[in-house]
Order: C-alpha cells, then sequence, then structure tokens
C-alpha cells in the first residue's frame, strides 16, 4: 500500500508515479493532499507538500491524479482536517474525492471524539473514513476505534510522526494481534516502514504495509521524472518480492 | 448579553477540540486529570502563590499613567506584567505549567517561541524547578529577538532553530508538537499561549487569569468603579484572556482586543486572524486562522515576533462572535510610533506586542467619555531594541 503525495514533483509526474505503483502490483494507493502545516509528518512528507503548494498544487490537482488510476486499484486519500473542511465543508469534499473515484479517506488530525459529525458525514456519503490507532492508545479506546472502522484500520507503528526508522519496535507484532482480534476490517501498518525487509517482516503480522517517506524521498531525490518513476518501481518491485507476491 | 458558558469541554462553542494525531489523546487526557487534580491541591496552589510573590513580583502594580491619560483624554491604568519576572506575563504560565509536569512526572520540558519571552520564562521555570528544557524558535525570530536567545542559552535551556515557512512562531509551535508526538511519554510541552489543543487553551487561560483577577481588585481601589474598557494586544492571545477574564462577567466593561494589522489587513502581510481570518484548524484548534479558500494556513507579517501567528486562541473567536469582545488593529507602524511615545511619555519601554494595544488607545480608541482604560501592558522592551533601531537605521 505505497503512499504518494498527490502533484508532486509536479501533477504530471504525480499521475504517472500513481500508475507506476498500479503497474507494480501495489493492493491500493494511499494518496497525500498536500497541506501546508501537517503534523503528523516528519520532515520528507512535509518538504513535499510544501513544495507541491509552493508550485500552485490544488485539491483539484490532486483528483486528477486519483482520476488516472483509480480505475486500476482502491484509491484512499490522505487529507488533513482543514482539507476536509475546505471552504465549502465535509459533503462537498466526499462527493468530489467520490466522483474522482476515491473510496476512503485517512484524517490524521481527526482522531475519535473530535467532530464527529464530519466522520459520520464523510462515512454515510460512501467515503470510508480510516481510522488511526497508535501505540499510545489504550486497549479500551482502540476497541471503540476498531468499532468505527470503515475500510480498514491504520496502526501506527511507532510513536512519532510519519519517516523511515532503522527498526521498528518489538511491541509492534502486540499491538497488532490485539487489534487484529478487534476489528472486523483489515489492519494495516505505517509510519517508519522503509526498507523492502522491514515491509516483508510487517506484511508477516499485518493484513497491509504502507510505505510513505521512503517512496516520496526516492521521488524527492530523483533527477527528473523518468528517473522518479524508475526509483519507485524498482523499490515497490523489490517489496513485493521481499514479500513474497 | 448575557454569555453562555461553553457546555462542551474544550470547545468554546464550535470552536477549540482536539485536531491532533492519534499518538497525542492520551497525553491529552493525561493533562485534563493532571490538571484538574493539582488545582484541588491546596499543596499545589500554596506553592505557586508562593512564587508567584516571592520569585515573580505578583501582584504586578497597576499603574496610573498620567502622561498617556492626557494624551487619550481619560485616566489609564497599565497593569504592568512588563515588571514581573523576565519581563512578561509569560512566566505566569510557565511557572505553572513546568510546575505540573513535574508532578505529572515528566523529565523533559520542550517550548516554543516567537518574540523569545515565553522560551525564557519556560528556561527560566526549568532552571529554577531543574528540568531539562527545549525550546524551539524560527530562525527568523532568532535573528530578530538575538538578547532573549542568549538569554536562554544562559538558563541552561537548548534553542532549536526552526527552518520551515517564514521560519517564525507557527513553524515553531509544529516544530514543538512533532517534537511531543515522538517524546510525548517523557516530555511536557508547555505551549505559550491559550492556543494548541484542548486543554491548553483552558489550562493557560487558568494560570494566565491571575493577571485580570488581580487588575479588577486594584482598579476598584483606585477609582471605586470598574473600567469602561479593558484592553490587550492579541496574537495567540494569552494576555488578552488574562487580563479580560476577571472582567467577562461585569457587562459594562468593554474588552477590547488589539492585533496586528502589519502593512494592513487589506494586504497579505497582516497578523489578524480574527479581524481577517477563515473558521480553520491551525496547531489542533479549531478558530480563525489567516487561510486561503482550500484550508492551506497563510504565512502571517508583523513587526512584532509575538503577534506573527495566523491564529487565535479559540476562545477570543467564540469571544467575537459572541460580541462580548471586540477585535481592532494597528499596523507596525502605529505600534511604533507608540512604542517611542510611551518611551517618552511615561519613561517605560514597552513591547512591540504591547505597543499595539498603547498605540490604539493614541489612535482609533482616543476617548474622553466619562469612565476610565485598563490596559494590559504586557511585556517590556528591551528585547525590540535592535529592531526598532534597525528600522531607523534602513
Amino acid at each position: 500500500m505505497p503512499y504518494m503525495m498527490g502533484g508532486f514533483p509536479d501533477p504530471e509526474t504525480s499521475i504517472r508515479i500513481a500508475n507506476a505503483y498500479a503497474d507494480s502490483g501495489a493492493d491500493l494507493i494511499e494518496l497525500g493532499v498536500p497541506y501546508s502545516d501537517p503534523l503528523a509528518d516528519g520532515p520528507v512528507i512535509h518538504e513535499a507538500a510544501t513544495s507541491a503548494l509552493a508550485a500552485g498544487v490544488r485539491f483539484e490537482d490532486v483528483l486528477e491524479a486519483c482520476r488516472a488510476v483509480s480505475g486500476r486499484l482502491p484509491v484512499v486519500l490522505m487529507a488533513y482536517t482543514n482539507m476536509v473542511l475546505g471552504s465549502q465543508g465535509p459533503a462537498a469534499f466526499a462527493e468530489r474525492s467520490l466522483a474522482a473515484g476515491a473510496c476512503g479517506v485517512i484524517v490524521p488530525d481527526l482522531p475519535l471524539g473530535e467532530d464527529e459529525p464530519t466522520r459520520d458525514l464523510l462515512n454515510s456519503a460512501g467515503l470510508s473514513v480510516v481510522p488511526l490507532i497508535a501505540p499510545t492508545t489504550p486497549e479500551k479506546r482502540q476497541t471503540e476505534i476498531c468499532r468505527l472502522a470503515a475500510g480498514f484500520v491504520y496502526v501506527v507503528s511507532t510513536v512519532g510522526t510519519t519517516g523511515e526508522r532503522n527498526e521498528l519496535p518489538a511491541e509492534l507484532q502486540g499491538l497488532v494481534a490485539g487489534v487484529s482480534a478487534e476489528a472486523d476490517v483489515p489492519v494495516a501498518v505505517g509510519f517508519g516502514i522503509g526498507t523492502a525487509e522491514q515491509a516483508a517482516e510487517v506484511g508477516r503480522i499485518s493484513d497491509g504495509v504502507i510505505i510513505g517517506s521512503k517512496l516520496v524521498r526516492l521521488v524527492a531525490d530523483a533527477d527528473g521524472g523518468d528517473q522518479a518513476v524508475a526509483a519507485v518501481s524498482r523499490f515497490l518491485e523489490q517489496t513485493r518480492r521481499a514479500m513474497g507476491g | 448579553m448575557k454569555v453562555e458558558s461553553p457546555h462542551v469541554p474544550g470547545r468554546f462553542g464550535p470552536y477549540g477540540g482536539r485536531y491532533v494525531p492519534e499518538t497525542l489523546i492520551p497525553a491529552l487526557d493525561e493533562l485534563v486529570a493532571a490538571w484538574a487534580e493539582a488545582r484541588a491541591d491546596p499543596a499545589f496552589s500554596e506553592q505557586l502563590a508562593g512564587l508567584q510573590r516571592d520569585y515573580v513580583g505578583r501582584p504586578t502594580p497597576l499603574y496610573l499613567a498620567s502622561r498617556l491619560s492626557q494624551r487619550v483624554g481619560r485616566n489609564v491604568y497599565l497593569k504592568r506584567e512588563d515588571l514581573a519576572h523576565t519581563g512578561a506575563h509569560k512566566i505566569n504560565n510557565a511557572l505553572g505549567q513546568v510546575l505540573l509536569a513535574k508532578r505529572m512526572g515528566k523529565p523533559r520540558i520542550i517550548a516554543e517561541t516567537g518574540a523569545g519571552q515565553h522560551g525564557v520564562a519556560a528556561a527560566t521555570a526549568c532552571a529554577l524547578l531543574d528540568v531539562e528544557c527545549v525550546v524551539y524558535m524560527g530562525s527568523e525570530d532568532i535573528r530578530r529577538q538575538r538578547p532573549n536567545v542568549e538569554r536562554m542559552g544562559l538558563l541552561g535551556a537548548e534553542v532549536v532553530p526552526v527552518e520551515a515557512g517564514a521560519r517564525t512562531l507557527k513553524e515553531a509551535v509544529s516544530a514543538a508538537i512533532r517534537d511531543w508526538v515522538a517524546n510525548v511519554e517523557t516530555t511536557h510541552y508547555v505551549i505559550g499561549s491559550v492556543v494548541g489543543p484542548a486543554p491548553f487553551p483552558t489550562l493557560v487561560r487558568d494560570l494566565q487569569r491571575v493577571i485580570g483577577d488581580e487588575a479588577r481588585v486594584q482598579a476598584l481601589e483606585a477609582e471605586g468603579a470598574l473600567p469602561a474598557r479593558v484592553i490587550a494586544c492579541v496574537g495567540g492571545g494569552s494576555n488578552a484572556i488574562g487580563t479580560f477574564t476577571a472582567f467577562v462577567p461585569d457587562e459594562n466593561v468593554a474588552l477590547i482586543g488589539v492585533e496586528a494589522a502589519g502593512d494592513g489587513v487589506d494586504t497579505d502581510r497582516h497578523g489578524a486572524s480574527l479581524s481577517a481570518g477563515r473558521t480553520s484548524v491551525l496547531h489542533g484548534s479549531m478558530s480563525s486562522v489567516i487561510a486561503d479558500d482550500e484550508g492551506q494556513i497563510l504565512e502571517a507579517h508583523s513587526i512584532s515576533a509575538g503577534l506573527d501567528y495566523p491564529g487565535v486562541g479559540p476562545e477570543h473567536a467564540y469571544l467575537r462572535d459572541t460580541g462580548r469582545a471586540e477585535y481592532v488593529s494597528v499596523t507596525d507602524l502605529e505600534a511604533v510610533s507608540a512604542f517611542r511615545e510611551l518611551s517618552r511619555l511615561e519613561g517605560i519601554i514597552p513591547a512591540l506586542e504591547s505597543s499595539h494595544a498603547i498605540a490604539w488607545l493614541l489612535g482609533q480608541g482616543r476617548s474622553t467619555e466619562p469612565g476610565y482604560d485598563l490596559v494590559c501592558l504586557s511585556g517590556r522592551g528591551d528585547k525590540d531594541l535592535a529592531e526598532v533601531i534597525g528600522l531607523e537605521d534602513a
């Protein structure tokens, strides 16, 4: 389940990257909507968002990438609350996202208990709100989050913001097992996964592996669109092989 | 007009809330419980009150500024927060929160700072209470508030420059929140204003309301009646909330918050989030924010680093909507002119932030109506000398 920043490094290349993800056998694309103040993100994704916004990328450009691949595989948007509210409110956000073929949305700054009307509105419009569970989430709250989950549950592997880590915490396996026992939907793990080996390790204990900063960094470091597409394709193929797919 | 108190905990009407990553939710819950418990504990209140008296120098005086009064047209009293230890009201909050963090067993403190006053206050409280302290500060603010950077170093705090965006307060808050997400189990985030996710806007208000509680008693003693207007500058809005809170039930007292108009609220360079903002989320709460039509946060501008922030505390947005407080703004030029004028009239060099409140009184706010005014002089201006003198040279 690879992540990409919509409109980065430019709208045209981002559509090519989305197609490259599909070609590499991704099961789902997590498509980031650039936001000026992404509190859950580490420096790599933050910089990509800043760069996309500086180049004038708007929500419509992200939807363009969504439209380009949503016929090939499921697309889940990753959008902060401000993007969901926009100027026209969550109903308009849901309508535009669904029309572009998105099936769900991850809102990293909309935790359980906060603004439930917005969550209900998105879900009832048919755009599944994928909730997050963190290593710090108490068990009772985990259960409640699982009960409300639509699409899948996103388990945050480590305490902190998005970004590659050398090692994943030993407690991860227990956390994922606990959540899987409670959830009726698949359980995916993200944050900190930056190598094919880590992906394989997490793939053994969960239903899905989300890779974000690593891929965004490959795009940021590439010299032009062709190199960016080649770099992410190569990495995803290695990952798929390591995961035995 | 009667203002209902908000019913949902952590919400002020539609504003406030906790728009933060899931990782932080348990820490915010823990903070709510710890603060309720600390407030109910007489030993905690006594310890804080003792430090406020003997260490901070509270109560700060309420001073009748006679020559300023002549200019304005009626009596003006200054609540002298500039005389509090470290030179601004920020110490009220920092000391309370660091005491609370110690009680919660958190060995590490992080803080953000714009003008450097909150950073200095946090570093001071951490030195006093022997806690590790890391302060995030935009590199542009490090440039324009050099003396405060040096003070933090002397006090033993580590100042981490933030290079993102416009390299000012907004990015410093974001960097502090990201640090908190990563180190939440060992760290308490001493936020510097009435902003951020619940319970911070309430917690900081509770710690700053001492300004207005003292001032109300002092004003009644001096004049035998309540002031006609209570005036304070508003960036994040902590000195304003601290001053206003005691007067909110006094319906005949007008509450006036003065925002930074920068180059003008009709330009794209200002910090007037209440006068020219839209309802958005910034740094974990819903409030009135300078943002574009898609919800992207825009850069603020003010000559005063402490007001150079595109958001404002959610309670201010609520006080604005209910009509209980009125928000006005003054430009950089007006603030600098008031900075000079108060220095000459009263021998008091005000912080550029507080100069905004003085500037409003000397300009749009002049009045010869009966009654008198009370202004929160939130900080002293030593830190701003280089910035103002630089303008002269330019």
